[in-house]
């Protein structure tokens, strides 16, 4: 029998970058808050010895432990889906901060184009460019209404950058703090792209640049350049995560009470509102109920809409009718580049996981698409985030992947090698989805979620252009070797390709084209919000974390003024 | 001290050889010598009486917590070997303790796949679905060992211990390209484990058992745990820096 808890303003479903921000913003609102986080408390203080290649980097100490719950997979419907055993494809995380805790830090704004994508397409290809297998949307926010919320996230988050961008929507201020370093490699990059009349510019980047205060009051650390980000934690406290910005921030209010071990099942429902969660403690084995005047989501892509999926809240979307929209929209990120073999040696172990320059002329509609067969672009970066010796063997074509030739080679070019990789976007296609898994099950007896995903022509198409527009780059930097990305056949869920996985839970200014409105509240629950990159109708070019970020202080306004209103909000 | 295959000590060559077990067979034996080089350096470990009971060798890591004879631990050593082997740059899997360090990580929570999915039905499934076989990783090195060995005696006749590097490298080949039978897993995905984890030995901090005396990171030009490279990273020139390992935190 679960046992039933004293009722509270707002319980949020995890405690990372969108739960720690909605936490925050209630609870300096004067409401009482509750976060359930899955995993354990974790800080700065744990993370000290984090220079660990092969606890983090490959045997993903900060990451979602598999035996207990995992996704399941399939490219198509005529496959059976089964489940993901070991982490690969893209790495989810688990604990305090979430995925948040050990991302690199590049923290872009999404393009005005983005949040219009369907009106500006059809405005200057005409209705068919894509066809009808597409399920491109406008979000129902235009950039300049989620610009207020951009800005704000960047001031908690400090991130350190140029404004040298010239294809960025408007900026209502600065970034926070400056730039990072330009290291030799980034300056070669800077002096190719303008050569080859391309804008380069820093990325923008939440490894600090300097000591910075955020109007919070919580202090970022300057980065080090010690080389161990992606996949770790900061043991300077210098990568901006929840757990040292927004979640203090929470704390100190008073209004904040943060569980750990509280895994939740279920959004429990009467009529068309949520009466709140129920939750297992893991530790104990026991069972509660968390009543809440407003229930918050705030896990990552998939546990959201798993956890809408098995408190049967909305429809679910069935590819064979088109009908149903959560689950719909589910894309990832595709990723063109090209490696580059120097001759001369660089100091590639040094780095942070944002230290890069990148350029957004093949970013977007920033370019013009009427001969191309695809739609949008990715930005093409380089950045220099701390290659170590497990995960880097870079090797010219045709070495042997093992014995004396691989030793040589691999170790020859681990300092006289590197790539320029673009995250190019993904669009919405009808067979891409999240659903509930027929077969396998989580520890504590719910379906895993299942996604049926595979690349697209357009996706291969927007692969092939812009690894050409990367290999370009890489010949005008003077590498000796270029070996562009191999053409993508398959998406292939065993290597690692990025963590930006999104939809499955949209945004969207009508009831039947997404999951929430544009304060991220469900459609058909009004008490009821889930904010994460799943509620993108598509993917971007970019890392995801920035407009995410923002999405979640929108969606914290939304529940204090649900909070004092009540009703649907749009 | 034996660090390479051309200096194996009178210990593991009695072992491997079977002589120890007192199971010499006609050929065995001539086999193992044709495999060794008992010359040079050699000599004075036969002297000396073998590398486990050196003092060097007490109260260090360098014992066995998964495997359970000198037999299947060679293999695996000297097939880690054949795919990092020592050269002019610097010692090879053996010389840094490799072959310890994937016995650790098969006795702990890497062998014992705490960290992954292993509820079934188990189905053979696409590659793109990845891993699904109903093996742990310690399973999967064991069989695979064996699967070696059964190898070795199926076309030459010999120990995997006895072949020569040409051989080894053909019969790791066969593994490679998935050729080999094995039960619940393919020969391909084992020899994409025992690579990866060979490589993870020689990189991984020593802590770990491997990358001795931070030779890996030393051949490869890599630091190490460093704090902080805020005063180097602009600089044009490359920065050869001596490594140091979390033990010295």
């Amino acid at each position: 029998m679960a046992k039933t808890l004293p009722s509270v303003d707002v319980v949020t479903v995890g405690v990372g970058w969108t739960g720690g921000i909605v936490a925050a913003e209630c609870a300096k609102a004067g409401l009482k808050v509750v976060g359930l986080e899955r995993g354990q408390k974790r800080g700065t203080e744990d993370y000290l010895n984090v220079h660990d290649e092969y606890r983090y980097a490959i045997r993903y100490d900060l990451m979602q432990n598999l035996s207990k719950e995992t996704v399941s997979f399939r490219n198509d419907r005529n496959m059976k889906a089964l489940p993901m055993r070991q982490l690969g494809s893209f790495l989810l995380g688990e604990g305090l901060g979430g995925s948040g805790t050990h991302w690199n830090g590049m923290t872009y704004r999404f393009l005005p184009y983005d949040f219009q994508i369907k009106t500006l397409t059809d405005k200057r290809y005409g209705p068919n460019k894509l066809g009808p297998d597409y399920l491109i949307q406008d979000w129902g926010l235009t950039y300049d209404q989620l610009e207020p919320y951009m800005d704000k996230f960047e001031k908690t988050a400090g991130i350190s950058g140029d404004d040298k961008n010239k294809f960025s929507g408007k900026r209502s201020n600065p970034y926070p703090t400056p730039p990072m370093k330009k290291t030799p490699m980034l300056a070669q990059f800077e002096k190719a792209a303008t050569n080859l009349k391309l804008t380069p510019y820093m990325v923008p980047s939440a490894n600090v640049s300097e000591v910075y205060k955020n109007p919070d009051g919580e202090t970022i650390n300057a980065c080090q350049y010690c080389g161990f980000c992606e996949r770790f934690g900061c043991e300077y406290g210098a990568k901006s995560s929840a757990e040292i910005t927004v979640v203090p921030t929470a704390l100190k209010t008073g209004n904040f009470d943060l569980r750990f071990n509280s895994n939740v099942v279920e959004i429990l429902k009467q009529g068309n509102k949520a009466t709140g969660v129920r939750y297992i403690d893991t530790v104990s084995g026991e069972e509660f109920i968390q009543p809440a005047n407003a229930v918050v989501l705030t896990s990552y892509v998939f546990n959201n809409a798993k956890l809408l999926m098995v408190s049967d809240i909305g429809e679910r979307y069935d590819p064979t009718t088109g009908k149903g929209t959560l689950g719909r929209n589910y894309c990832y990120q595709i990723l063109p580049g090209a490696a580059g073999f120097f001759e001369e040696q660089y100091n590639t172990f040094m780095g942070a996981g944002s230290l890069g320059m990148c350029i957004d002329d093949y970013n977007g509609d920033n370019f013009d698409h009427s001969d191309l067969d695809f739609i949008h672009g990715g930005n093409i970066a380089l950045t220099q985030t701390g290659a170590r010796p497990i995960g880097s063997n870079p090797t010219p074509p045709d070495t042997p992947t093992w014995g004396p030739e691989f030793k040589k080679q691999s170790i020859y070019y681990y300092t006289r090698s590197f790539g320029i990789g673009a995250q190019g976007a993904s669009m919405p296609h009808k067979e891409n989805y999240i659903s509930l898994d027929p077969t396998y099950k989580d520890a504590y007896g719910l379906p895993l979620t299942q996604l049926t995903y595979n690349f697209t022509d357009q996706d291969r198409a927007l692969h092939k252009y812009i690894s050409a527009r990367a290999a370009e780059i890489m010949k005008e930097m003077g590498a000796k070797t270029i070996v562009p990305n191999a053409e993508i056949t398959d998406y292939n869920i065993v290597p690692y390709q990025t963590t930006h996985n999104t939809g499955g839970t949209v945004m969207s200014l009508t009831p039947e084209q997404g999951v929430v409105n544009n304060y991220l509240q469900h459609w058909d629950v009004d008490n009821l919000f889930a904010v994460s990159a799943g509620n993108f109708a598509h993917n971007s070019g970019y890392n995801p974390t920035g407009t995410l970020g923002a999405l979640a202080y929108r969606c914290a306004e939304g529940v204090i003024k649900y909070s004092q209103s009540g009703g649907s909000l749009v | 001290m034996s660090s390479d295959k051309n200096n194996v000590s009178r210990r593991d060559f009695l072992k491997t050889t079977g002589i120890a077990a007192g199971t010499l067979v006609g050929g065995g034996l001539i086999g193992g010598l044709v495999g060794y080089n008992i010359h040079g350096k050699g000599t004075s470990t036969l002297e000396h009486g073998g590398h486990e009971t050196t003092n060097e060798a007490i109260g260090s890591p360098k014992a066995k917590m998964f495997f359970r004879n000198e037999k299947d631990f060679s293999i695996l050593s000297k097939a880690t070997e054949r795919i990092f082997p020592e050269d002019d740059l610097g010692p090879g899997a053996i010389g840094l303790d490799v072959p310890y360090f994937i016995d650790h990580q098969l006795a702990g929570n890497y062998g014992s796949n705490s960290k992954e999915y292993m509820q079934g039905p188990f189905d053979v499934g696409a590659p793109t679905q990845g891993y699904q076989s109903r093996l742990t990783r310690a399973e999967i090195f064991r069989q695979g060992i064996q699967k070696m060995e059964d190898e070795a005696q199926k076309r030459y006749k010999k120990s995997f211990n006895d072949l020569d590097g040409k051989q080894m490298d053909e019969i790791l080949t066969a593994f490679q390209k998935g050729d080999i039978e094995m039960v619940g897993v393919t020969s391909a995905f084992f020899f994409t484990l025992l690579r990866a984890a060979t490589l993870e030995g020689a990189y991984s901090d020593p802590m770990y058992g491997g990358n001795r005396n931070m030779d890996g990171w030393r051949m490869k030009g890599f630091p190490g745990h460093q704090m902080a490279y805020i005063t180097q990273i602009e600089d044009a020139k490359f920065q050869k820096i001596e490594p140091n390992s979390l033990g010295n935190h």
